[in-house]
């Protein structure tokens, strides 16, 4: 089992949402996050003085899957995400050892 | 004589006047609370909500007779009375002259000047003053600066006949002020200027970005003191006439053409109109139209608030350089703006639009306003700026004016007030 983490650009995010719901994926858990990667900050100006954001808003979705449907969902996220421009984020996957349902204490896949 | 009968529609208008003047300070409350970040929005707006408690029981008991009681014939000061206005309700107004409006009509009008003035000045030390102290110079700064410096600016004295006792300095020597560019605003632009070096800057201070928290209510507040500025100068007039109209639409203009100005320049320099560049331009025309408004033409208050709006937005920029942490551009606004509305009714002054008016550099009045006009500027800036300092460090060697550093920077509206601005019922805030 995999945990697929991805950081998007908030403007993408109903877009990758209904493309991974139309591709079956059933659940997934989103964040509203702020970070910095190689886009760096952008700069707003209040009466002249310039003040730079190096902080920008993004999106993160956590998504568990079966070890047979990640390379699916990792395409079908970068395909939707992407714009092409800088700042568009990054996927990537950790490896899970235990899922459990809470509500029935079912384990592993089965708990997915 | 002949008894002056109450004028009901001259009453009526000082009237209303005075509640849009007094909704003024709630209004730069909005204006000055969402430009400072989240952690002091309350205390900001408490800032002005103090100044309409302390200002307003101060007036009753000394004020209004130190501003405008004319006994002590002094130019210096009005007169000095515990009275409680107890003694002047059935009195008309009297100032160069008798008005058809209750004395307490008068009162209260100029009452709401006395508020916002000390109320102007807070938005230079934000996110980092005593609460308590800044009460206390509240007090301070109205009884030693504020209250003779009205009275030197806008007591024309009581006149019975042809005697007139108790005229202030400037008002006696034909300063013009019709609003109080003077008297309001260069006095709060340099006490404004003056407080910040007393209390210094704040931790950070070009540093880390300490953007507006909220730019809407920004944009409320310049609405609500748009609106009550036709109260701050039509009402000056004490009636309901011409020279009341005259002031209505050269404040709308002049308004108009410094909001205009200010965006123009940021769109020239930065590349973006802004939101905040809107609000601050509208609330410097209407700064620098405020000493002039009865005194010029309509298509020359366009000119004065256009000035204001690009020389404002220059100004504004200023602090960086000279290293002085104003924080919200009390003295880029306020004192800049007001020495433009001042000095132009040098060269913009007609005697055409108000008889009352003197005329200009340029409808051949030469040089002698000019000359009135930048004596009353210097004078009031000097006088402002030198007390309020005295003022200001007396408190900080004394019970302290700034907050510990920990307590700024957990945010002033915590460690002040025990409040947070905003409770927007999260799962983590104890909401749900």
């Amino acid at each position: 089992m995999k945990l697929i983490t991805a950081i998007i650009k908030p403007g993408k995010f109903d877009e990758v949402k209904s493309a991974l719901r139309s591709a079956g994926v059933k659940g997934m858990t989103v964040s509203e996050v702020s970070g910095v990667g190689r886009q760096g900050g952008h700069v707003e100006v209040y009466r002249g003085a310039e003040f730079p954001i190096d902080l920008i808003q993004k999106v993160r979705l956590e998504i568990l899957t079966e070890d047979k449907d990640v390379d699916a969902i990792i395409n079908l996220i970068v395909k939707t995400a992407s714009t092409g421009s800088i700042g568009d984020g990054k996927v990537w996957t950790t490896s899970v050892d235990n899922v459990v349902r809470v509500r029935t204490g079912e384990t592993g896949e089965t708990a997915i | 004589m002949d008894e002056i009968v109450i004028s009901a529609g001259d009453t009526a208008w000082v009237l209303a006047s005075s509640a849009l003047v007094l909704l003024m300070t709630p209004g730069l409350a909005f204006f000055y609370g969402g430009m400072v970040r989240a952690k002091s929005a309350l205390n900001m707006m408490m800032m002005s909500m103090v100044a309409l408690g302390v200002v307003s029981v101060l007036w009753v008991i000394y004020g209004y007779q130190l501003t405008f009681g004319y006994e002590a014939n002094s130019q210096w000061y009005g007169a000095f009375s515990l009275s409680g206005l107890g003694d002047v309700v059935n009195e008309l107004a009297n100032n160069g002259g008798v008005y058809p409006i209750p004395l307490l009509v008068f009162a209260a009008f100029q009452l709401m000047f006395a508020v916002i003035t000390p109320a102007l000045i807070s938005g230079a030390i934000a996110d980092r003053a005593k609460f308590v102290s800044w009460g206390i110079f509240v007090a301070i700064w109205v009884t030693v600066v504020y209250f003779p410096v009205a009275h030197w600016v806008f007591a024309f004295g009581n006149k019975e006949g042809d005697t007139v006792t108790g005229a202030g300095f400037l008002a006696a020597r034909g300063v013009q002020d019709f609003a109080g560019g003077t008297a309001v605003h260069i006095n709060a632009g340099a006490a404004a200027l003056a407080l910040a070096i007393v209390l210094g800057r704040r931790i950070g201070w070009q540093k880390s970005p300490m953007r507006p928290h909220s730019l809407p209510l920004v944009l409320l507040g310049a609405g609500l003191l748009w609106f009550g500025w036709f109260g701050f100068n039509a009402g000056s007039a004490l009636g309901a006439n011409a020279t009341a109209g005259l002031a209505f639409i050269n404040t709308q203009v002049a308004a108009a053409g410094a909001l205009l100005g200010w965006i123009l320049t940021e769109k020239i320099r930065d590349g973006h109109p802004t939101t905040l560049g809107a609000a601050s331009g509208a609330v410097a025309g209407l700064v620098a139209i405020t000493p002039a408004c009865a005194f010029v033409a309509p298509w020359a208050a366009v000119v004065i608030g256009f000035i204001a709006g690009v020389v404002c937005a220059l100004a504004v920029g200023l602090k960086y350089k000279l290293g002085y942490d104003d924080a919200l551009d009390v003295v880029g606004v306020h004192l800049v703006g007001g020495i433009i509305g001042s000095i132009a009714i040098g060269f913009f002054g007609s005697s055409a639009v108000n008889s009352l008016g003197l005329n200009g550099l340029f409808y051949g009045g030469g040089t002698e306003l000019l000359v009135k006009q930048t004596l009353g500027v210097v004078l009031v800036m000097a006088y402002s700026f030198v007390a309020t300092l005295i003022i200001g460090f007396a408190i900080e060697k004394t019970i302290g004016f700034r907050v510990a550093n920990e307590e700024e920077l957990i945010g002033v509206d915590q460690t002040e007030h025990a409040e947070s601005a905003y409770e927007l019922g999260g799962i983590l805030k104890g909401g749900r």
